[in-house]
């Protein structure tokens, strides 16, 4: 080991945290700008499912609710991309990764939202879902991606209260309310499991990740929790489990549960989900639509500029 | 409060609630289809104060009408034939510069009109409109700053911008017109005489779209309808998806 790969290692095992000046090695750098500009892209392609429901929220205050929420959302996609740039990639080359497939986002958004009761699942499970593995991510390594995760969870235990709040007025609601309550905690909570991602023995990253303390807790831990915190909820809910195995086991002091289907978890990770072409036409409709936006704001700077200089002279 | 008066409140108050959830509507479509992250999120606020106005103008107005409605049920369970609008508000979103245009002939709108309606005798009124006056500050800053980008950036955004304003000036008309319900309370100390104000918006508008080097259209024609119901086509389609989840179970909580 070199002195800075020994100093590197050091500060990994004090738990002092990694700054974007500081040495580190360039697998670590790279190992990390994957996995925060995928995390930016996740809260950034999550806008559209949700966003897809702001112009049909049932009453005006659901409808604030879910434009903070998308816009909290956008507002956790710049800290990460603000996050990824200390580490030297651009905001635009992580643009241009997302949309050539290179970059990948969460699973999860890959799933249609097709009821109402789907954004209240979506608040509830998915954003509980990231809420565990971001708490675990609050003390990961590298301190800008650090310090983000400590902002983000904040904001994202604020989503999951009003998400299991909007699902709880619907199972306490009407016999069609409930329904769509049940149906879409049967359709989320599978692919909501899949956002940590596959087993830690099938896991590219993790071992390295683990190893440098990017990542704190293994993807099966992690899931492990979400699974634990669930059951009550859902009871509380008063609805049915969808997993009909999930069972207490206390010799573990955990529920066991049934295995995933990790056909369809991959099939959705390598693109052939429900939404992944939607997802990702949506995305460069909107950024080629916006070029002459963009194009027109260089332009006046430009000009502002050379009348600035000509004043000076 | 006499029985006139009451039932006039009551049906401006429906006309300004209306004004801002079919506006906050139609800047909320934006979300996700911005140039980039930042307007996003700035689209978001914009829309979010607007929704938040609509909610306490029909909160008012159902306090006012006392048979049991909610603001819900003013925003949600009304025909377009019913709502009161100015037409601007209901355009479609279009292209990025006809959503700034709209947003700027909007925002110095209400420069003009909201510290009027803080004079309002109508306290309810009058406190929705303080709140209101500084949201709108922040909002004009923003479309004034885009329209000069837009209108002195390239010659496309040039030309996209000038196409917004001609095809947006014939609506801004109507802002401007009273009709017997909005004179009664004029004269009562309780609604802003708009009619006083075109003036004042033209000489602010005209400033800002000369320095964004756009022209001014000639008023050479008006169309006109919105308080009393008389729509573009474009609010029906706009209702049906706003109404749709609320409307298919009826009388549910959310």
């Amino acid at each position: 080991m070199t002195p800075e790969e020994q100093n590197f290692m050091r500060k990994i095992e004090a738990e002092e945290k990694i700054e974007p000046k500081d040495w580190m090695p360039d697998a670590y750098r790279k190992n990390l700008i994957r996995q925060i500009s995928q995390h930016a892209h996740s809260e950034v392609i999550g806008m559209q499912p949700e966003g897809n429901y702001i112009t049909r929220a049932p009453s005006l205050r659901r409808k604030a609710v879910l434009i903070s929420k998308v816009q909290d959302e956008a507002g956790h996609g710049l800290y990460l991309y603000s996050a990824a740039e200390t580490l030297g990639i651009s905001r635009s080359e992580m643009i241009e990764q997302l949309q050539s497939g290179k970059a990948k986002y969460s699973s999860i958004f890959n799933y249609p939202v097709l009821t109402w009761a789907d954004i209240a699942a979506i608040g509830w499970l998915v954003d509980g879902a990231a809420i565990v593995n971001q708490v675990s991510l609050q003390r990961t390594s590298y301190g800008p991606y650090s310090r983000g995760m400590i902002r983000i969870c904040k904001e994202e235990s604020f989503h999951q209260r009003q998400g299991y709040e909007a699902m709880l007025a619907l199972a306490k609601g009407s016999p069609e309310q409930k329904a769509m309550a049940q149906d879409a905690l049967n359709r989320f909570y599978w692919p909501a499991l899949m956002m940590f991602g596959p087993h830690d023995s099938d896991s590219a990253h993790s071992q390295k990740s683990m190893e440098w303390k990017i990542k704190r807790e293994t993807n099966d831990d992690l899931r492990q929790k979400f699974v634990d915190q669930t059951v009550k909820q859902i009871e509380v809910l008063g609805l049915d489990h969808p997993d009909q195995a999930i069972k207490w086991n206390e010799a573990r002091g955990h529920y066991d549960s049934s295995d995933l289907n990790w056909d369809e978890f991959w099939s959705v990770i390598n693109g052939n989900g429900h939404c992944n072409r939607q997802r990702i036409e949506h995305h460069i409709a909107a950024h080629d639509e916006g070029e002459w936006v963009r194009d027109a704001i260089t332009a006046y700077n430009e000009k502002k500029r050379a009348k600035k200089a000509q004043q000076a002279a | 409060m006499s029985e006139a008066i009451k039932a006039a409140t009551l049906e401006y108050a429906t006309r300004l609630g209306d004004d801002s959830v079919v506006l906050g509507h139609r800047i909320s479509e934006w979300i996700s289809y911005g140039p980039f992250l930042e307007e996003d999120i700035a689209y978001g606020n914009v829309s979010l104060d607007y929704i938040g106005r609509a909610r306490m103008f029909y909160t008012y107005a159902a306090e006012l009408a006392n048979d049991g409605r909610d603001e819900d049920d003013f925003a949600y369970m009304r025909n377009d034939r019913e709502y009161r609008n100015l037409l601007l508000m209901e355009m479609p979103k279009g292209d990025f510069a006809y959503s700034q245009v709209r947003q700027l002939f909007a925002d110095v709108y209400y420069t003009y009109v909201l510290p009027e309606l803080l004079q309002s005798k109508d306290e309810t009124l009058s406190a929705i409109a303080a709140k209101a006056i500084k949201e709108t500050k922040y909002h004009l800053r923003r479309s004034r700053d885009w329209v000069l980008r837009l209108g002195d950036g390239t010659e496309e955004s040039h030309k996209r911008t000038q196409k917004a304003v001609d095809a947006l000036w014939g609506y801004t008309h109507e802002l401007f017109d009273m009709d017997e319900t909005e004179q009664m309370l004029a004269d009562a100390g309780i609604a802003v005489d708009v009619s006083k104000l075109r003036g004042a918006w033209l000489a602010k508008v005209t400033e800002i779209l000369t320095e964004a080097t756009l022209t001014v259209p000639a008023d050479d024609w008006a169309v006109r309808g919105g308080r009393v119901g008389y729509h573009t086509e474009n609010l029906g389609h706009m209702l049906t998806e706003m109404q749709i989840v609320h409307r298919s179970f009826p009388g549910c909580k959310w």
